[in-house]
């Protein structure tokens, strides 16, 4: 518990390194803001730098800044001035989340069983085909998984929308298929290796022994600790699913969050790529910190080193 | 069901490629048009909704924030300026009946028509244009198309703040009457008013709502339509606002403004039925679209040109004419727009593009040789800048991501090659990094450029190369063109103004600054039920223009309205 804490508050000075190194290497990137094709006159250029402090000393700017984040303000879009960063967040994150924790427990649940039934038919033509098609999965990029998802089911079978948002199911599917299936052939890879190595462990040839079936064997005995390398891997790969896919989201035009790092980069939105960047940070910390508890929870041995 | 799966059976034509077929689409009825002009009410859909792909989200919709196509699509719909466009682009009264233009042409008295309202019920008066101009080129405002005010007078010092905004030279006569001051005659001043950056704003709304005024339920307008709703990166609805002057004539009841970054996305929607309307449509794919959407592929010059400049202030560039001379002559132009960009570009050997009100772009005499005299020339020259096999010229080319660009500059590169033997590099940045350089002039040779004009007029290609102008990036200078272009800013006569234009094109053309490569065309689709729109250069389209007609009915409804009618009878 006391462990947990301390933990928590970790977070803290990580997320300060990582606001300055994102501030200042934001800014040391060539062109501003309000750089485009068509270079405004002096004057005009002047009265935007005065509007959002662009024109004060670095140094100050990054001070004004942190002071303004510590009442989890992170200011005005420089790019979509009708919002803020924390509207923007708070619009984009809500559709990444649904879209990545969906395809995070489709994948789970797909990925664990495809697995599980080819270690228990290991080196059978069924476990060659479901690995096969796993590393298919694995391989094929998304950029090309979603065009063809679209013409076929969308343009040409009409069963679904081609695209655009509206938190409906029909819309959701594809996207959701899309951004599951690499997870999916990984975890399910993942499943198959470590389900092998602990079903040839001395334990559950015991269990075998004792004339359990072995449909309990596995469920029972093999599943927990095959499933943990597969654990420490879905932390990372949850906080990269629900922060947003670019690619899905410019494919299936979804208004999710991976398109404001992307788009705020490039557009040099100072506001609105740190805003995501903390809240980035926050997840990934929060989520790796849930996986170790879920670990502790799941390996014994970690928790009794705990306690020594 | 059964034709879905008919599509799908039939679904590859000769290229191996799969194609919908065209009878799955479904088809308008014959357009019939009343006498006065207005289609006739029994050709028209029931729902007159249209869907429009607008490209990038809009940053904002406070149209004195407001910078880029996206934002100005929506806004033309939400407001009307003094001035507004007919369908074919041409610059008609809106909010003020008329106006009457001084002898010196720097006054614009304007008289506003009366019993005007806003979509809150508010009347529209003059005192409403004063406040939003003044507003718009206040520096509090930080209003980033405030460049299109700068023609008024004053402008550049209440910018600057060196001024109050009440000396911008705009005074209110009357409550229905307003003169606008210039600071020299500017005849694309009534143009320049239907940009969103003149629009007026409601004041009452403003000081009700601040800086969230520009939000749906909140956004008040004077124009044909009032916005509905805006979710960011969803869409954005606008209404047909009942108050508007001419909402009788308005057909279209909903507009739907879809933010699509991709443009092949753009195209998938399209053909699933869900877009009217595209914003543009992707290069590659002009081959497949010609060959299955021909009617609904509309493809027509625009104000934009598309050239490659030199660096003039760095070697091997610095007095050396035919150097230069050479590089823009060992291009072939026609294969780039036949075989690269395909959509019927035009190729150009000018600046400014053709289809600008009164004035016809210099048309340098090389223009009319064949390729193979050309480059011929192209290498006599470049061994009179003394360059050949042996020592022969190694060069840079810089753009930005862009699959186009890159292709354009694959393109040049292997032509120099071919023709005279040049050693190209390419060398691609990410678009700021790529104007930074640009600017600064340091480490640019040979970079990809071009420009698309906010106004109907060869100035804003012009003004480009004057020296000192920040966007002057190539270094240009030349005295007799900067004196011409001053001469212009004065120039009261169209016909005399035109000529000094014409003069100042063929000076920078005959220096070899640029290397001209083809002039821009918009490009999209649009689905056969819609009409109303017209091609215009600036690709202005107002949706108050637009209406859709009714499908032709298909067999099988026909055949069950009859069942339908036996039953009754």
């Amino acid at each position: 518990m006391q462990h947990s804490a301390s933990r928590l508050l970790g977070l803290i000075p990580t997320l300060l390194v990582l606001i300055t190194i994102a501030f200042f290497l934001i800014r040391l990137a060539p062109g501003g803001p309000f750089d485009s094709e068509k270079i405004l006159p002096p004057e005009i250029k002047a009265n935007l730098d005065v509007k959002y402090h662009l024109d004060e000393p670095l140094l100050m700017q990054y001070f004004r800044y942190l002071g303004q984040i510590i009442t989890l303000d992170f200011g005005p879009s420089f790019q979509y001035k009708d919002w803020t960063v924390n509207e923007l967040i708070a619009r984009g994150f809500p559709v990444s989340m649904t879209i990545g924790g969906l395809a995070v427990l489709l994948a789970f649940l797909l990925g664990t069983l495809i697995g599980i039934v080819a270690a228990m038919k290991q080196n059978t033509g069924t476990d060659y085909s479901l690995m096969g098609v796993a590393m298919l999965g694995i391989s094929i990029p998304n950029f090309v998984v979603a065009p063809l998802l679209i013409l076929l089911v969308a343009v040409y079978a009409g069963w679904l929308p081609a695209g655009g948002w509206d938190w409906s199911v029909q819309r959701m599917v594809l996207p959701v298929l899309t951004l599951a299936l690499p997870t999916t052939a990984y975890i399910a890879r993942l499943t198959r290796g470590s389900m092998i190595e602990v079903l040839h462990s001395n334990y559950i040839r015991t269990a075998r022994a004792k004339g359990l079936p072995e449909l309990l064997v596995i469920l029972r005995h093999a599943l927990k600790p095959a499933l943990l390398p597969v654990i420490s891997f879905m932390g990372p790969a949850t906080a990269g699913l629900i922060t947003g896919s670019v690619v899905i989201e410019r494919i299936y035009s979804i208004p999710g969050l991976g398109s404001y790092f992307v788009q705020g980069a490039l557009n040099r939105d100072y506001t609105l790529v740190m805003g995501v960047v903390i809240f980035y940070g926050v997840i990934i910390i929060l989520l790796n910190f849930i996986v170790d508890l879920l670990y502790a929870w799941m390996n014994p041995r970690i928790r009794y080193n705990e306690v020594q | 069901m059964a034709l879905s799966f008919v599509s799908l059976a039939a679904c590859r034509d000769k290229d191996g490629e799969f194609v919908r077929p065209p009878e799955n689409r479904d088809q308008p009825v014959e357009l019939v048009l009343l006498e006065n002009g207005r289609p006739d009410p029994a050709v028209l859909a029931e729902d007159q909704t249209v869907i429009r792909g607008n490209g990038e989200e809009p940053q904002t919709l406070d149209p004195h924030q407001a910078e880029g196509v996206p934002s100005a699509n929506i806004l033309r719909d939400l407001f009307e300026g003094l001035t507004t466009e007919a369908a074919n682009g041409d610059i008609i009264p809106g909010a003020a009946i008329r106006w009457n233009i001084s002898r010196d042409a720097r006054t614009y008295t304007f008289y506003l028509r009366r019993a005007m309202l806003w979509s809150n019920g508010d009347p529209v008066t003059a005192d409403d244009f004063v406040f939003s101009l003044r507003r718009a080129a206040s520096p509090a405002t930080a209003s980033p198309s405030a460049t299109m005010l700068l023609p008024i007078q004053n402008a550049r010092e209440v910018l600057a703040d060196e001024l109050p905004v009440e000396e911008l030279g705009i005074t209110l006569l009357d409550e229905y009457t307003l003169q606008i001051t210039l600071t020299g005659p500017t005849p694309y001043f009534l143009g320049l008013l239907t940009h969103p950056v003149a629009y007026p704003v409601n004041r009452r709304n403003l000081e009700e709502f601040g800086g969230e005024f520009s939000r749906p339920g909140k956004l008040v307008s004077n124009g044909a339509y009032v916005l509905k709703d805006w979710k960011h990166r969803v869409s954005i609805k606008l209404e047909k606002n009942p108050l508007y002057r001419e909402a009788e004539d308005t057909i279209v009841n909903r507009v739907v403004f879809l933010p699509i970054e991709d443009v092949s996305v753009e195209v998938t929607q399209f053909r699933s039925g869900a877009l009217d309307w595209t914003n543009e449509v992707p290069n590659n794919q002009f081959a497949w679209l010609k060959r299955n959407y021909p009617d609904e592929l509309v493809i027509s010059p625009w104000t934009g040109s598309y050239f490659f400049g030199f660096n003039l202030t760095v070697e091997p560039f610095v007095q050396n004419p035919e150097l230069r001379q050479a590089l823009i002559f060992a291009i072939d132009r026609q294969i780039i727009t036949d075989k690269v960009t395909r959509f019927g570009e035009q190729p150009s050997f000018a600046l400014v593009p053709p289809g600008i009100e009164d004035y016809i772009p210099f048309v340098p005499e090389y223009a009319d040789w064949t390729q193979e005299q050309r480059n011929e020339e192209a290498r006599r020259l470049y061994e009179m800048a003394g360059y050949s096999d042996e020592n022969p010229l190694r060069i840079e080319i810089r753009y930005n991501t862009s699959e186009n660009h890159k292709k354009i500059a694959l393109a040049v590169a292997s032509m120099w090659k071919q023709v005279l033997g040049v050693h190209t590099t390419l060398v691609n940045e990410e678009l700021r990094v790529f104007l930074q350089n640009r600017q600064q002039k340091i480490i640019t040779q040979v970079f990809r450029a071009g420009w698309i004009s906010d106004y109907n007029d060869p100035y804003s290609f012009l003004e480009l190369f004057r020296t000192g102008d920040r966007r002057n990036d190539y270094g240009y200078s030349n005295e007799v063109f900067d004196a011409m272009l001053l001469e212009v800013g004065t120039e009261r006569i169209r016909a005399r103004r035109s000529r000094l234009m014409f003069e100042a094109e063929r000076i920078l053309l005959t220096d070899f600054a640029i290397i001209p490569i083809y002039s821009y065309v918009t490009k999209r689709l649009v689905d056969q039920h819609l009409k109303g729109w017209q091609n215009n250069v600036m690709d202005h389209h107002l949706t108050r223009y637009m209406y859709k007609l009714k499908s032709r009915a298909t067999r099988k409804t026909e055949v069950s309205e009859t069942i339908v009618r036996e039953e009754d009878q």
